[in-house]
């Protein structure tokens, strides 16, 4: 095999009518998606010994196995793979009709024809190969910008005859780069400031102030907490609660105090096991507890553990090496040249911990052990003070209690037992601080390696009571070797393993799922899985140059991310020609800005904060926003009910909404939110009757556009234009055009007039408020509908 | 998602050949993934056409088939006597010994019909429909636990996050109905352990999952306006949305934008729709007899009516749940008050879609997810007796209308009812069978993800049962 960077290879071929064929580029996709299943890395299933993944060895792409050559680099004529991509014998045609694979069209032929007659080189894969600074591009256009992230866009953009879009106007990027960095719309203050600071270094001012805003750090740990299946409930059977709410915060702080993405990994994977591990360190190590678990008595708890292991393992693959390596679980994964026996060396790094594998029951204040408390000085020594006084008073309660039994005067016992009601009293109210107290202290499930470490066995077909051969802890043989500190690895080594410069996958995983983050779609589409079965790299050098700049940056996350958001790329308009969207709908070219509906969190926190409902309170319990009726009830198993929370706390930001995983509220998961039982690396976003249903009637939604309804009438008490601006302006961060004015300023004529003739329906919409006169509640009720109507607006649930 | 409209027509046209329907709804995602041949329908559409809908009654918790439909005079005679070894073959339980005694079983069986079915004294009006009726007894399946169980029977994976079949069918040959859902979820009885995921779409796009309705006149979350908002309010609100969202897209042209104003517009069609729906007062008085149905009362009974009804306005995938059948004690009570809930509504679903034409191209299910064990279940420290564990051995289940074999039974099990000596059927046999009625092929219709392509029978080899096919 020739070991090459993907750079060099890849980067003089850009267009799909370039001559050249790339190994990896072209050919790599189609051998993987219709050979491999038969002819690929899973020795098990291979079929008459040929693997087409590689070209030497006994089985490899070249060999001549009976008389006959596969590939014959140099000559079709000699290479039995042209003669059955090509025959149209049913008997003798790959792939075969039975693989229901789709046969490979003549394009496809037509490369796989190049390819072998310039010699059918083979190139190691490229997400396999450590990422190295590409050459700076030659530009026809060297005006247009001098960041490498432009010019490396510019180079594909010239190479397919296509210009990049211009500027954004003011008013759209600091409403994009508001959202995109705090998951928040800009205040009408914000944009006005926005608006007359001509300095040229006006937008980058504005980049430092938000990546400095907490909301930053709310706002991206939302995807990190998709990615990890972060949740509130176990996910199985009576899907009991769990208190994970230190880990979802520590998350939060870790992106606003911007800790090195190296740090964040090991703290994460092998936090327990620093010596005097903080309590950051040990509180990040629960990510290896985020799995789902099931309560006792239902199932064997060997297969329970086993399960609780491939779900961690899992969770590995897809968050650091945008892998799945769950495939390698019953069999040689069939795409990726993951064996088995690499599969299982992973999980023994997993499968030490000191914990049992199902819940016993209900677990007390969510917490399975092991956990931690994390609570100040000052909590444990009131908490030692308050278990003190209760045992003496417990003490009281006994000996007046056997007094009472040896007292025989009928009269003195009845003022013993008086005695003993008020004692008893004292008793319970001093219980009842106690377990308050006890329940304040913050605690956390921890990682908990057990001191001798468990053997691994492969399992048989990934059955969990079939163990076969005993493998040692490893990393997967095709990539970096993993240096161990001791005699037997740990998990710390497998940690610094992952965040070595030399592995190829960890930067690159997350420097894409972040390109995502920002423009919709990331460099390779597919970013839960950057191995053979997902896409190859739109712009392959920019994904190098930004995971190498990530990892000389000393793994800076907010470098990254003001890196990619001053680009001229990010900063282009989304307005585009028909036919541009027609070509490229998910913009995968970059010649435009990009434009899509907002993520469920980001519509709701929107709505609470343009109304004026948002509480900022930060971290600590998971809240629950009222929701419709009888939801839990339809799934439960233990007659829990769905209570609402009172307060100002309904009106927190939705990243600390309680998240069941039997049923997570419909707010989010009607707008595509995953459901948390696995590892979501990217959200679909579907267009469906139940989201138009959800934000046209949900009776929360249509308060909160009450309340910015009443903030606008009082604002602009008389003055109609001078409000339908206000209210356009706070939802959509615009001004509306003459047209848009009129049609809005008829639709409140005609609902107030509507709202006069029926009493009732304003009456209705005013409840709870003190508004005034029939002629205040019409005016309220259809402005009320009007601002429900703006929120519904595309360009008000698009970022663009 | 931008669809060509040529493409849009073939499909459509070729929907309307073969009489299934328009899918009209969410068909786009399909459009753009799926290689049409040369005869512009989808590749997967294999077989004749000979259910155009589901509904399915999964009686979850695992019914009994001993006390229904599975008659085992042998264990009467055996009653109380430890079951042979040889007959267990180190099968484990979670609440049973091993060598846990026989249970003989609880009610009287009789032969019914032209047919011959042997039902128990337990379903008296299914007993009446008997040959209508398709009895599979030797249904097996790979898990003893309820909720992985259930899994593997909605979604062909024990584990949660795949595509449930509704789903699936919402995907390959979308809906009939352009103001209701297509796959539509109810529950009556006891819990699920399965939870939501038995109806979700996995990894296909989430409008493909089930709509669970919910209890009382109001099925569709939100699909009531709220209070003070009147359907005129509602109607200007969509004008003025559909103005400016045209404006926006006259500018930026962005597909999507189109998209969500076709959603709203079918979202304001379904606020129209489910009033006419759920309003049972156009049913006659015989009807609502047949079935049971009582007014104010949402239960199973209810449940089979609004099937119906569904089925006639186009909905593709009717999933109705029936949960407390988990009879680890007293199976003879559980089965008594279960069977009292559902067997009156079974057989009148089966009789009113047969007296409307409709149940030839209705395809109705009932079943659990697994079997009850020959052996009884008792434990003091559970307080537990005359039950009995989880089988996933062997376990009845029968079809009815869309394209089976009527009054016929597959499949044997031994004499002590513990496996399947003929005619084996495995969950997903049993999910292809069903696909295959609706015209699929079930090892074509795939979806990939995560590198890999998914099937809902899964990636070993399964075939649909011809026997049960007309």
């Amino acid at each position: 095999m020739i070991s090459c960077s993907l750079v060099c290879l890849l980067s003089h071929a850009i267009t799909a009518e370039a001559k050249e064929v790339s190994f990896n580029r072209d050919v790599f996709p189609i051998l993987s998606d219709r050979c491999f299943a038969c002819h690929g890395p899973d020795a098990h299933e291979r079929k008459s010994k040929l693997r087409l993944d590689r070209a030497d060895g006994e089985d490899g792409a070249y060999r001549t196995h009976e008389g006959t050559t596969a590939i014959n680099p140099g000559s079709i004529k000699d290479s039995e793979l042209w003669y059955r991509i090509t025959t149209d014998d049913a008997d003798e045609v790959m792939p075969p009709p039975k693989a229901h694979k789709k046969p490979l069209s003549k394009e496809e032929q037509a490369i796989v024809k190049r390819w072998i007659e310039t010699g059918a080189p083979y190139e190691r894969f490229w997400a396999f190969v450590p990422a190295k600074k590409p050459d700076a591009p030659k530009l026809k256009d060297n005006n247009w910008s001098n960041l490498p992230i432009d010019r490396l866009v510019l180079a594909k953009l010239e190479a397919l005859n296509l210009h990049p879009s211009t500027e954004a106007d003011k008013r759209t990027l600091i409403r994009r780069v508001s959202l995109d960095l705090t998951g928040l719309p800009p205040t009408r203050d914000e944009i006005k400031a926005f608006l007359s600071d001509d300095r040229s270094e006006a937008y980058e001012a504005l980049v430092d102030r938000l990546l400095g805003k907490k909301q930053y750090g709310e706002h991206v740990a939302r995807y990190w907490l998709d990615l990890v299946r972060f949740a509130d409930t176990n996910g199985m059977h009576k899907d009991f609660y769990r208190n994970f709410i230190a880990y979802r915060d520590w998350v939060i702080r870790a992106f606003n105090d911007n800790l090195g993405y190296d740090d964040f990994v090991r703290y994460q994977l092998a936090g327990d096991l620093f010596s005097n591990a903080t309590s950051d360190q040990l509180v990040a190590s629960a990510f290896n507890r985020l799995h789902l678990i099931i309560d006792r008595g239902t199932a064997l708890p060997e297969e329970s553990f086993f399960k609780n292991v491939v779900d961690r393992v899992t969770a590995v693959g897809t968050t650091f090496m945008g892998m799945t390596v769950h495939c390698a679980t019953c069999h040689d994964h069939k795409y990726d040249p993951l064996t088995q026996k690499d599969f299982y060396s992973l999980f023994a790094f997993f499968n030490n911990i000191d914990a049992a594998p199902e819940t016993g029951g209900r677990p007390k204040n969510g917490l399975q052990p092991p956990f931690l408390p994390l609570g100040t000085p000052e909590q444990h020594k009131n908490l030692e003070q308050f278990s003190k006084q209760l045992a003496e008073s417990d003490n009281e309660v006994k000996e007046l209690e056997k007094k009472i039994a040896g007292e025989k005067e009928a009269n003195k016992k009845k003022v013993l037992s008086q005695e003993l009601g008020s004692l008893t009293g004292k008793y319970n109210a001093l219980k009842g601080n106690r377990d308050r107290l006890d329940r304040e202290i913050p605690r956390v499930m921890v990682m908990k390696e057990r001191m001798e470490v468990r053997p691994t066995h492969i399992r048989i077909r990934g059955q969990y009571d079939a163990p076969g051969e005993l493998v040692t802890r490893n990393t997967p043989e095709f990539l970096p070797a993993l240096k161990k500190a001791g005699e037997t690895a740990t998990r710390m080594d497998l940690a610094d393993w992952f965040v070595d410069p030399s592995n190829p996958l960890t930067a690159r995983v997350v420097v894409n799922r972040f390109w995502q983050q920002f423009f919709g779609t990331g460099l390779v589409k597919t970013s839960e899985d950057i191995g053979a079965q997902g896409e190859v790299p739109s712009h392959p050098e920019l994904l190098d140059h930004l995971t190498v700049s990530f990892i000389e940056s000393g793994w800076d996350v907010k470098t990254l991310i003001k890196q990619i958001v001053l680009s001229r790329t990010y900063r282009q308009s989304s307005v585009s020609k028909p036919e541009q969207f027609a070509k490229d709908p998910e913009n995968r070219n970059l010649a435009r800005g990009s434009r899509y509906r907002m993520d469920a969190e980001m519509i709701r926190d929107q709505i609470l904060s343009t109304s004026g409902l948002l509480v900022n309170t930060m971290f600590g319990k998971s809240v629950k926003p009222p929701q419709p009726d009888g939801l839990w009830k339809s799934v439960t198993m233990t007659g829990e009910r769905f209570k609402a929370d009172g307060g100002d706390a309904i009106y927190r930001r939705s990243l600390y909404t309680y998240w069941k995983r039997g049923m997570p509220p419909p707010q989010m998961t009607i707008l595509n939110a995953p459901t948390r039982d696995a590892c979501i690396a990217r959200r679909e976003r579907t267009n469906t009757p139940a989201q138009a249903l959800l934000l046209l009637n949900e009776s929360e939604y249509l308060k909160a556009a009450r309340e910015l309804a009443r903030k606008a009438l009082e604002a602009e008490a008389t003055n109609g234009p001078r409000r339908l601006a206000f209210t356009y302006e706070t939802v959509t961060s615009k001004l509306p055009d003459e047209k848009e004015r009129q049609v809005l300023d008829d639709l409140v004529r005609n609902l107030q007039k509507n709202y006069l003739e029926q009493p009732a329906l304003a009456d209705a919409i005013c409840q709870g408020l003190n508004v005034g006169d029939a002629e205040k509640k019409a005016q309220l009720a259809a402005w009320t509908v009007l601002v429900n109507a703006l929120y519904n607006l595309d360009i008000t649930k698009t970022r663009e | 998602m931008n669809v060509p409209p040529l493409l849009h027509r073939t499909r459509r046209h070729f929907f309307q050949d073969c009489g299934i329907g328009v899918g009209k709804i969410a068909l786009a995602s399909l459009l753009a993934k799926e290689s049409f041949g040369a005869t512009g329908k989808p590749d997967f559409m294999r077989f004749p056409i000979k259910a155009k809908r589901v509904i399915y009654l999964f009686m979850a918790g695992a019914p009994s088939q001993l006390e229904l439909f599975d008659n085992k005079p042998k264990l009467k005679e055996m009653e109380g006597k430890p079951i042979p070894p040889s007959v267990i073959k180190g099968q484990r339980y979670a609440f049973i010994q091993p060598d846990a005694a026989v249970l003989g079983p609880r009610f009287p069986f009789a032969k019914h019909g032209d047919s011959g079915a042997e039902l128990s004294d337990r379903l008296p009006y299914l007993s009446k429909v008997a040959d209508d009726l398709t009895f599979v007894k030797s249904m097996h399946t790979d898990h003893f636990n309820h909720a992985p169980a259930q899994l593997f029977m909605t979604t062909g994976s024990g584990i949660p996050g795949r595509a449930s079949m509704g789903s699936w069918l919402s995907y390959g040959i979308g809906s009939e109905s352009d103001d209701l859902p297509g796959f539509v979820v109810m529950r009556s009885g006891g819990n699920l352990s399965g939870g939501s995921a038995m109806w979700g779409s996995g990894f296909l796009p989430s409008e493909h999952q089930g709509v669970p309705f919910r209890e009382g006149s109001d099925p569709i979350l939100h699909v009531s306006n709220p209070k003070g908002i009147d359907r005129t309010a509602q109607r200007q609100t969509l004008d003025l949305l559909n103005k400016l969202n045209r404006g926006t897209h006259q500018r930026l042209r962005d597909p999507e934008i189109t998209a969500r104003i076709d959603a709203y517009e079918m979202a304001y069609r379904m606020q129209a729709r489910a009033p006419e729906l759920m309003d049972f007062s156009k049913e006659s008085k015989e009807t609502l007899e047949l079935y049971g149905v009582k007014e104010g009362k949402s239960d199973f009974a209810s449940n089979c009516l609004l099937a119906r009804r569904l089925a006639e306005r186009g909905t593709r995938f009717i999933q109705l749940y029936h949960g407390g059948w988990d009879a680890h004690s007293n199976v003879e009570g559980n089965v008594k008050n279960n069977a009292k809930a559902i067997d009156q509504a079974s057989a009148a679903l089966v009789q009113d879609l047969k007296q409307r034409g409709m149940l030839e191209d209705t395809l109705v299910v009932w079943g659990g997810e697994f079997g009850r064990t020959p052996m009884v279940e008792a434990s003091a420290a559970l307080k537990r007796s005359g039950g009995r564990d989880h089988h996933p051995q062997a376990f009845t289940m029968w079809m009815a209308g869309g394209g089976v074999k009527p009054g016929i039974t597959l499949g044997q099990t031994d004499e002590l009812g513990f496996h399947v000596s003929e005619d084996p059927v495995h969950v997903h046999d049993l999910q292809a069978t069903i696909l295959q009625l609706l015209g699929i092929d079930h090892s074509r219709l795939s979806f990939r993800f995560q590198g890999l392509d998914f099937r809902l029978t899964g990636v070993e080899e399964h075939h649909a049962v011809e026997q049960l096919i007309a």
